[in-house]
C-alpha cells in the first residue's frame, strides 16, 4: 500500500474547492475535486471565478474541514490576501486552509513563493507539478495531527 | 351544469367567483367586506347574497374552495445560517409558500434577535441551517433558543438532518410545536424547497386557518387550500406548464400590484438564454415569488416615488415633481383613494409603471461585465427572463386602471438598464376578472376547466386591454 492509498479520506470530512477571484483556469480543479472525491472525500467544488466571499460561505455552511484553492493566471497573491483574516471574521478561523496553481507571476524561487503564502496564512501552498497523492499525505497528516475528531453522522 | 364556488378572504374584501365547470365560464362574482377580525361569515354572507342578486339564484356548488390573505396574511420569520444559502432558500420556501415575511433572520440568533421574534409574533417560523451533514451548531442553538423563547407558533425545521431530529425534541420539550421537513439545501447550492412548501401549507390548512377564525363559515365552504399568493402562483403554473390536453403558454411573469406591495411571480427555470456566460450564485426555483415591500400604490406611493426618483416618475406623469410629490403626499393617507383628476391618473399610471419596474428588475436577473487578464466574461446572477413569453398582470391598479398595457410594458427590458435580464418581447396580457387566484384553487381538483378558465380570462392585445372593459368584479 502506498502512502497515498494508506492516507484515504473520510466522507465525514468535506473539503471544499474553487478557483479564486477572476481566474478562469477550471481544469486543475477538477481534476483536484475529481482525485479528493474518488479517495473518500466528501466535496464541494465551486469551480472557476470564485470570490473569496464565497468559498467562506460555503465553508461555513457545509461544516468544512478544509478550503482547497487554486489559483493559475498569476494574480493569486492579491486574490489570497487576506484570506486567512476573512476566514477568521467569520468565525471559522481554525480551518485548514490550502493553496496551489501557478501562485505568482513568472518564475519565481518555490521557497520564497511558499513562505509568502504561509506567511499570508496558509497552511500549505503547493507548487504547479504537484500531485494528488502528496495532497493526500498533506491533509491526512494535517487532520491527524490536529487531532480532531470524526464527525459523527446521524 | 356543474359550478364551483372560488372565494378569497382578502384583506379588505371577501371576494367571489361562480363558475360553470363545463363550459369553463364565468358565471358571476360577488363581493362583500373583509370581516374576518370579526366574523368572518358576516362578509361571506354578504358576498353570496351580491353574487346571488348578480346570478338571480345560487347554483347547485360541486366545490367550494377559498383562500386566504385575511388577518394579515400568512405571517412568517425564516432563520437561516448563512445569509446568502440557507437564509435564502428558508426565505425562497416562505415566500412560495405564500406567507408574508415578516422577518428573516440568518447566523446564530442574538438575545435582540429572539426579542424581534417574540414581538412580530409569526404565525409559522421556519428554521434552517447547514447542509445535511454540514454546520450543525448554529441551528441546534438556535432551535435551543427558539425552544425558550415566549413563543407560541409551529416551527418548521427544514435543515441539517444531522441535526433536525435534536433540534425537534429541544423544541417539543420546550412545549413547542415542531414540524419536520426535509432540509431546503441538502448539499451546498442545492435548492430543495418543496417539501418545506408543502409542510407550510399544511400547517396553514391544520392550524392557521383555524387560529385566523376563517373556519367559523366552515358550513358555507368545503376548504380553505392555501393562503390567496399561493394561489394566484398555482394558477400562474397552470398557465404556464398547461395540463393534460392543454398546451401552456410557457415561462411567464405575473404582475400584481397592490397598495402596500408588489409581488412579481417567475414560471421559468431562468436558465441563460446565451453560451457566453458563466452563471454564479444560488439556482433559481422553477416557481419563484418575490415581494417588494417598499413598492405599491398607496401607503408605499412616497416609497416607490424614492425608488424611482421623483424626477423620472413625475417625467413619465407629465407633471411637475413638485406636484408629484404633492399628490403623493395625499394617497399615502388615502388607502382607497381612486384617481379624480387627470393628473391623479397620470400619477398613478405613473407610479404603477415605476412599481413594476423596479418590481420586475429586482426580480429578474442580472449579467455584469467582469474583467480577467483575457478580457471581458459575461457572469449572471439570477434568472434569465429574456425569453418569457407572457407577462401577466393581475390585481387593482392592473385590471382597474386604463393603459394596462402600457403599464406591463414597464416589466419589459429596456435600454436604460442593459443589464437586466428582463423579458424582451413577451406578450402582454391582464388577468382580467381577476381569475388567477381561483383557477390555482380548482387546479386542485379540474385542471382543465380551471387552465381553459385562466386562459379565457386573459385579454390579449394592448389595444383591446387599453379600450374599456366591463369589469365584473
Ligand atoms: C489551458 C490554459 C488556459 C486556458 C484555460 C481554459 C480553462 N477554462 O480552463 C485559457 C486559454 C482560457 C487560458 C487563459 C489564460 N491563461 Co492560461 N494556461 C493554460 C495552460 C496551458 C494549462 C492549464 C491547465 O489546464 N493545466 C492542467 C491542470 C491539470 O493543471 P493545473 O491547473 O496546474 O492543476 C494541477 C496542479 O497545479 C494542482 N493544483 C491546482 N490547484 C490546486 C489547489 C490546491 C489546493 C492543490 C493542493 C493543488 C492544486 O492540481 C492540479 C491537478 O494535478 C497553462 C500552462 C500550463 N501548462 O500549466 C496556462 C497558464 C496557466 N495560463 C497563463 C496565463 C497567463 C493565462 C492568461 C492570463 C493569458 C492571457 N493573457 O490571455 C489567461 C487568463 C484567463 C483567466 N482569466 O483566467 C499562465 C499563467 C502564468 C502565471 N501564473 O504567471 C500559464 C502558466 C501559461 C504560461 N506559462 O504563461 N489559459
Amino acid at each position: 500500500m502506498t502512502a497515498a492509498e494508506a492516507a484515504g479520506g473520510s466522507p465525514h470530512r468535506t473539503l471544499i474547492t474553487g478557483v479564486i477571484g477572476s481566474d478562469t483556469h477550471i481544469v486543475g480543479t477538477r481534476i483536484l475535486s475529481m482525485g479528493l472525491e474518488k479517495a473518500g472525500y466528501k466535496v464541494v467544488a465551486l469551480g472557476a471565478l470564485t470570490p473569496a466571499e464565497e468559498f467562506v460561505k460555503a465553508a461555513i455552511e457545509t461544516d468544512a474541514d478544509a478550503i482547497m484553492i487554486s489559483s493559475l493566471y498569476g494574480q493569486g497573491e492579491l486574490d489570497c490576501r487576506g484570506f486567512r483574516d476573512l476566514c477568521v471574521e467569520a468565525g471559522i478561523g481554525g480551518v485548514l486552509i490550502y493553496v496551489g496553481g501557478n501562485l505568482v507571476v513568472g518564475k519565481q524561487s518555490w521557497a520564497e513563493v511558499e513562505q509568502r503564502y504561509l506567511d499570508m496564512g496558509f497552511d500549505r501552498a503547493f507548487p504547479p507539478d504537484t500531485r494528488l497523492d502528496g495532497v493526500l499525505v498533506a491533509l491526512a497528516a494535517d487532520f491527524s495531527t490536529r487531532g480532531q475528531v470524526e464527525k459523527e453522522v446521524g | 351544469m356543474a359550478a364551483a364556488l372560488l372565494i378569497d378572504f382578502g384583506s379588505t374584501y371577501t371576494k367571489l367567483r361562480a363558475v360553470d365547470l363545463d363550459a369553463a365560464e364565468v358565471l358571476g362574482a360577488g363581493q362583500g367586506p373583509s370581516t374576518v377580525e370579526s366574523d368572518v361569515t358576516i362578509g361571506l354572507e354578504a358576498g353570496l347574497a351580491d353574487l346571488e342578486a348578480r346570478l338571480g339564484g345560487l347554483p347547485e356548488f360541486r366545490y367550494r374552495l377559498a383562500a386566504s390573505s385575511a388577518a394579515g396574511g400568512l405571517r412568517m420569520a425564516t432563520v437561516g445560517l448563512v445569509k446568502e444559502l440557507t437564509g435564502e432558500a428558508a426565505r425562497q420556501a416562505a415566500l412560495g409558500a405564500g406567507a408574508k415575511l415578516v422577518g428573516t433572520f440568518a447566523y446564530e440568533l442574538t438575545g435582540g434577535d429572539v426579542a424581534e421574534i417574540e414581538a412580530l409574533a409569526p404565525d409559522i417560523l421556519l428554521l434552517a441551517g447547514g447542509t445535511d451533514g454540514g454546520n450543525k451548531e448554529v441551528i441546534l442553538a438556535n432551535g435551543a433558543l427558539l425552544a425558550d423563547a415566549a413563543l407560541d407558533c409551529p416551527v418548521i425545521v427544514a435543515g441539517n438532518r444531522n441535526a433536525a431530529a435534536e433540534v425537534e425534541r429541544r423544541l417539543a420539550e420546550a412545549g413547542k410545536t415542531a414540524i419536520m421537513a426535509e432540509n431546503v439545501m441538502p448539499e451546498f447550492g442545492e435548492l430543495n424547497i418543496e417539501p418545506a412548501r408543502a409542510a407550510i401549507r399544511q400547517v396553514f390548512i391544520d392550524r392557521i386557518v383555524h387560529a385566523k377564525g376563517i373556519d367559523k363559515a366552515a358550513g358555507s365552504f368545503d376548504r380553505v387550500l392555501m393562503p390567496t399568493p399561493a394561489a394566484v402562483l398555482e394558477g400562474a403554473r397552470l398557465l404556464s406548464q398547461g395540463t393534460e390536453g392543454r398546451d401552456g403558454l410557457g415561462p411567464l411573469l405575473v404582475i400584481d400590484v397592490g397598495g402596500a406591495t408588489t409581488d412579481v411571480h417567475s414560471i421559468s427555470s431562468g436558465a441563460s438564454t446565451r453560451d457566453d456566460v458563466v452563471v454564479q450564485g444560488l439556482p433559481e426555483p422553477l416557481v419563484k415569488r418575490t415581494v417588494e415591500g417598499d413598492l405599491g400604490m398607496r401607503i408605499n406611493a412616497a416609497a416607490t416615488v424614492e425608488a424611482a426618483g421623483v424626477d423620472r416618475v413625475a417625467a413619465d406623469a407629465g407633471l411637475e415633481p413638485e406636484k408629484v410629490t404633492e399628490l403623493v403626499g395625499r394617497l399615502v393617507g388615502e388607502i382607497e383613494r381612486l384617481p379624480e383628476t387627470p393628473d391623479e391618473a397620470a400619477l398613478d399610471r405613473a407610479l404603477a409603471r415605476a412599481a413594476v419596474r423596479l418590481a420586475a428588475a429586482r426580480h429578474a436577473g442580472t449579467v455584469k461585465t467582469v474583467h480577467t487578464p483575457t478580457g471581458p466574461v459575461q457572469v449572471q446572477r439570477g434568472k434569465d427572463l429574456t425569453e418569457v413569453a407572457a407577462v401577466i398582470g393581475t390585481g387593482g391598479v392592473l385590471v382597474h386602471g386604463a393603459d394596462a398595457g402600457s403599464v406591463l410594458e414597464a416589466a419589459c427590458a429596456d435600454a436604460v438598464d442593459p443589464l437586466s435580464l428582463r423579458p424582451r418581447a413577451p406578450r402582454l396580457l391582464i388577468d382580467r376578472d381577476y381569475l388567477l387566484f381561483a383557477c390555482g384553487l380548482l387546479a386542485e381538483v379540474e385542471p382543465q376547466a380551471a387552465f381553459d378558465l385562466a386562459r379565457g380570462g386573459l385579454d390579449g392585445d394592448r389595444e383591446e386591454v387599453a379600450g374599456e372593459r366591463q369589469s365584473i368584479a
